[in-house]
């Protein structure tokens, strides 16, 4: 802790887990970015929240994407016959 | 699988099934998007219906110098901003919703303590197998469906339908900061009702 305290200041646990999503973006500073990797190395709270949003994520994408209504459907196939018609 | 190209000469022909797989492909995350610019559910799919009948009027002009994809979100986005604007809705990124913190404070340590801002205890892991389960895709799916209509939007068309950031801000008009922070908000509040749900059962 101290050491690292002589370069910089350490990021806090209560930081990193704002700066999670820009870190797995890869939009953080470089000076910020090796920071967060010293500070993930020897901190297990931040390694398991790191899991954690990653595991959020990929859980995430197994969602199935949003389905078309039956009735939606319809009324836009109706509509673009119509459009179809008119264009000739 | 068609390409776009192909998918583009079919509509201009008047091919009935091209516009189909179109609207499966397309019509609800529209929708969705359109929320976040009118009040409510009706207006955006009225909006997301006048989108399509602009697409297939103007299918002549498009050019193909952007994606179809980013076309169409575009012609939603401009219509959907003019829609919100004349019901006197602020833009939703000129107001962005008030910063909440991605975990509770009380996690961490105070600043009486000799490590303040660190975990007064670690965050559990999820367990691989439960994470998959039927019953937690529906704790993200609710966490989503409660989400503001920005975040909900960005994480969907981020981590369900797997755009990209730059496919994202393209379509919504968003800056990639606020893209950003619009997702980083959207996962860290489904993160937390994962963790809750997870230890609670």
């Amino acid at each position: 802790m101290t050491q690292a305290a002589n370069t910089y200041e350490e990021l806090s646990c209560q930081e990193l887990v704002e700066l999670v999503t820009d870190y797995l973006e890869g939009a953080l500073p470089a000076e910020l970015h090796e920071r967060f990797d010293e500070h993930i190395a020897h901190c297990k709270g931040c390694q398991a929240y790191l899991a954690q949003m990653r595991a959020t994520v990929r859980a995430t994408g197994t969602l199935s994407p949003e389905s078309l209504s039956p009735e939606a459907g319809s009324a836009l196939l109706e509509a673009f016959r119509g459009w179809r018609h008119e264009s000739g | 699988m068609q390409s776009e190209a192909q998918l583009v000469a079919a509509l201009r022909a008047g091919d009935e099934e091209a516009f189909r797989k179109l609207i499966e492909m397309y019509h609800a995350m529209l929708v969705r998007v359109a929320r976040m610019y009118v009040s409510n559910q009706a207006t955006a799919e009225d909006v997301a219906a006048e989108t399509w009948l602009a697409v297939l009027q103007g299918i002549d002009r498009f050019e193909g110098r952007s994606s179809l994809k980013t076309w169409l979100f575009r012609i939603l986005t401009n219509r959907a901003k003019t829609r919100g604007i004349r019901e006197g809705r602020s833009l939703p990124f000129s107001a962005l919703e008030p910063d909440e913190p991605a975990v509770d404070a009380e996690r961490f340590h105070g600043a009486d303590h000799n490590w303040p801002g660190h975990w007064a205890s670690a965050p559990p892991s999820f367990p691989e197998e439960r994470l998959l389960a039927a019953e937690t895709r529906d704790v993200i799916e609710r966490t989503i469906a409660s989400l503001p209509p920005t975040q909900r939007a960005v994480i969907s068309l981020r981590d369900v339908e797997g755009w990209s950031a730059e496919e994202v801000c393209n379509a919504l008009t968003l800056t990639e900061t606020n893209q950003r922070v619009l997702l980083h908000r959207a996962r860290s509040a489904v993160r937390a009702a994962l963790e809750q749900y997870l230890e609670e059962s």
